[in-house]
């Protein structure tokens, strides 16, 4: 119930807005160019970490929350600013261990959920 | 007006009358759904610092619970309604990711488990996964530049 009153509803409505707009994005290069959706999905990713290396991402998680940090733009961007933040202990060697160690939860739930979930489906058999 | 004759004619006629409809409702559906889908994801994040974690960890529960259930979804065939329904709004999001690897998995099961199902996972999550560490190596090391010149 205390949990219930804390909701912060204008952050989530901010939420809404942004992270829907950032589909949007995706939904138009769908439908104007050729794009493969494993290419938009490379490109929302490597825009995510440029933005997040430049230091502008940070803004738009600190408007939006998770309306920037869940769509793919936000795990580039995750990438690298723990790519920039492990530099500052370990130099170099953070540049290669920083990035994978701050989406490591992510990596590591997409591959065993994925594997699981694999596992319990059965294919389907295509339509002629 | 006059009337429509051949085939041609008729296709340059739909194109005329409905040039943007597709584009405008397709748009407007990855929109809802891309933004339920972090909105779910941001009532999570505020459960997780609620109950005291910090943001960090909560923004990897976040992921962690996303990519599960979408994962879930996309096994008991749910999840690929939903993606012809949004288009981007559920290909965007970590969904989308958890998505890319559980469909080609499925598809070549009968592949076996290890070439079948462990391979093709990256089908479409390899490259993504290639340019997002790559990228993020390449801005840590010019993130040190300065550091080492000074």
């Amino acid at each position: 119930m205390d949990f219930i009153q804390s909701i912060d509803f204008l952050q989530l409505i901010k939420c809404f807005i942004v992270g829907g707009l950032i589909c949007i994005i995706g939904q138009i290069l769908i439908d104007k160019t050729k794009l493969t959706p494993a290419r938009i999905l490379v490109i929302f990713v490597t825009t995510g970490a440029i933005l997040g290396g430049l230091g502008i991402y940070k803004y738009i998680i600190d408007f939006a929350g998770c309306g920037a940090t869940v769509p793919l733009t936000g795990f580039g961007a995750n990438l690298a600013k723990g790519a920039l933040t492990e530099i500052k202990d370990s130099g170099i060697l953070g540049a290669f261990t920083g990035g994978v160690r701050a989406s490591a939860g992510g990596i590591a739930a997409a591959i065993v959920f994925g594997y699981i979930a694999s596992l319990i489906s059965k294919p389907k058999i295509k339509k002629q | 007006m006059k009337p429509i004759e051949t085939k041609q004619e008729y296709s340059n006629y739909v194109d005329q009358k409905s040039p943007n409809s597709p584009i405008l409702k397709n748009c407007f559906n990855a929109f809802w759904v891309g933004g339920l889908i972090c909105t779910i994801g941001q009532i999570i994040f505020d459960f997780c610092t609620f109950k005291g974690a910090d943001e960090t960890s909560a923004s990897t529960i976040v992921s962690i619970i996303l990519i599960g259930i979408s994962a879930l979804l996309t096994g008991l065939n749910i999840f690929n309604k939903i993606g012809k329904f949004a288009g981007a709004g559920s290909l965007v999001p970590i969904t989308g990711f958890a998505n890319s690897i559980v469909s080609p998995a499925i598809e070549y099961k009968s592949e076996g488990y290890i070439m079948g199902v462990g391979g093709k996972m990256f089908t479409v999550a390899g490259p993504v996964l290639v340019f997002g560490i790559s990228t993020s190596v390449l801005i840590g090391i010019l993130g040190t530049v300065p550091i080492s010149f000074f």
